[in-house]
């Protein structure tokens, strides 16, 4: 296999990766797609879960993305992430301890959007510490 | 004539001006090599939505349940201004133009009929707003607290776009800001964010999109574009905060330059007639003290 998957990962501030990689896996909204070169062109949108990034027949990169978009055309995949964190940079014990707040704070919350926003983030936090696990 | 006292009292309250001014243009020139990596950082974002939305626009199978944001509701009758605007004064004619624009726009609007609503972001351009058009202003953001623009900032204007465009509190919302062109020339420039005006698909883009044109979508492609749409206004006005800000920094840096030369020409004048009038003085104190030495 010579060919090799252009891949950009970008957030609004900035592009954070741009690389080439034998298979790249996206967590798509309607479940984990791997994307190899002379994939047909989508566009999908991203949950929050982590991108994997193999080359070299090894996982190469482990990026946590909190959602967005992933769009693939003849020249590579581009994802439109919202915000990306490496894998390697999350602390457990930092989640946990966020996971924590958050239920507390969904316990206090007195508002339906306060309650909505609290659940939000626990959805987020458990799909993050399921990454680090 | 002023006493050589005054003068020299004058000349350095001067040159202070005038170190304040070197001052605050180079800090501002050090903001703006900052602000416009930041723009440039944030481009390959904007264009890559704006492929999608062009290639997603293209692709609807019925243009006539589009979603209304992309759509509009078929009426222009409300209008929301979102005026971006500085925090901080001292940037020349930055703030002033952008007002004096969103005023002409407003005016218009108003004479034939229609209604506008105001939302500032910045406090320079509610300041000079509330004025004359102070009963039309929402609510302004502040952004004071802000050191580092970033997407975080963008996103809950947005959020408050939508939803007031969802309690149908407006039909078309424009956004009012400076477009940083180089450090000496920034253009005001008004963006329709509300019904997106779905991107006209130009020669150009027909040509690019028309090759790759068959994409698959997951989910669908309304249910993409649902999603799409008010992130699509978070980014424009994430990318307007962001030339906003490189624009500002521009003007504030042109500005500072024009007082600090204009200080150095006041000090050369004065010390001009300062030293003049010492020399006055000594030759007055000559003339003295030789008459006096020839009457004896």
């Amino acid at each position: 296999m010579d060919d090799k998957l252009a891949l950009e990962l970008v957030s609004p501030e900035r592009l954070l990766v741009s690389a080439e990689a034998d298979m790249v896996v996206v967590p798509g909204s309607e479940g984990d797609f791997g994307v190899l070169s002379g994939h047909a062109p989508v566009i999908s949108s991203v949950r929050p879960g982590v991108i994997e990034v193999h080359d070299e027949d090894k996982e190469t990169e482990r990026i946590f993305i909190t959602g967005g978009f992933a769009e693939v055309t003849a020249e590579g995949l581009t994802v439109l992430a919202e915000e990306a964190i490496p894998v390697a940079e999350m602390d457990r014990e930092d989640l946990e301890q966020r996971l924590r707040n958050a239920e507390e704070d969904l316990e206090d919350a007195e508002t339906d959007e306060a309650t909505h926003r609290a659940q939000a983030t626990i959805a987020l936090l458990t799909e993050m510490l399921k990454a680090v696990a | 004539m002023a006493s050589l006292k005054d003068l020299r009292v004058r000349i350095n309250s001067v040159r202070s001006t005038q170190k304040i001014t070197r001052a605050m243009q180079m800090v501002a020139a050090s903001k703006l090599r900052r602000a416009q990596e930041q723009a440039e950082a944030g481009r390959p974002y904007a264009n890559h939505m704006r492929r999608m939305m062009v290639s997603l626009t293209a692709a609807l199978t019925n243009p006539d349940d589009a979603p209304v944001l992309m759509v509009g509701r078929g009426e222009a009758k409300t209008h929301l201004f979102v005026v971006a605007s500085s925090e901080r004064g001292l940037c020349g004619s930055f703030n002033t133009n952008i007002v004096r624009r969103a005023r002409q726009r407003a005016t218009t609007l108003l004479q034939s009929g229609n209604k506008v609503r105001i939302l500032c972001i910045g406090k320079k351009g509610r300041d000079m707003l509330r004025r004359d058009l102070g009963d039309h202003i929402v609510d302004t953001i502040d952004m004071s607290g802000v050191r580092r623009l970033g997407f975080g900032d963008a996103t809950p204007i947005a959020r408050r776009i939508t939803e007031m465009f969802e309690a149908e509190e407006f039909d078309v919302c424009t956004l009012f800001y400076s477009h940083f062109k180089s450090v000496l020339s920034q253009e005001v420039t008004e963006h329709q964010l509300i019904p997106v005006g779905v991107p006209e698909a130009s020669q150009e883009d027909a040509r690019v999109e028309g090759a790759d044109a068959m994409y698959e979508y997951e989910p669908e492609e309304d249910e993409i574009l649902e999603d799409l749409l008010p992130r699509n206004v978070a980014v424009q006005i994430y990318h307007a905060l962001l030339e906003n800000a490189a624009s500002e920094q521009g003007a504030r840096m042109t500005a500072m330059d024009n007082a600090t030369r204009n200080a150095g020409e006041m000090i050369d004048r004065l010390t001009l007639v300062y030293n003049r009038t010492r020399q006055a003085m000594i030759t007055k104190e000559l003339i003295e003290i030789i008459s006096g030495a020839e009457a004896l």
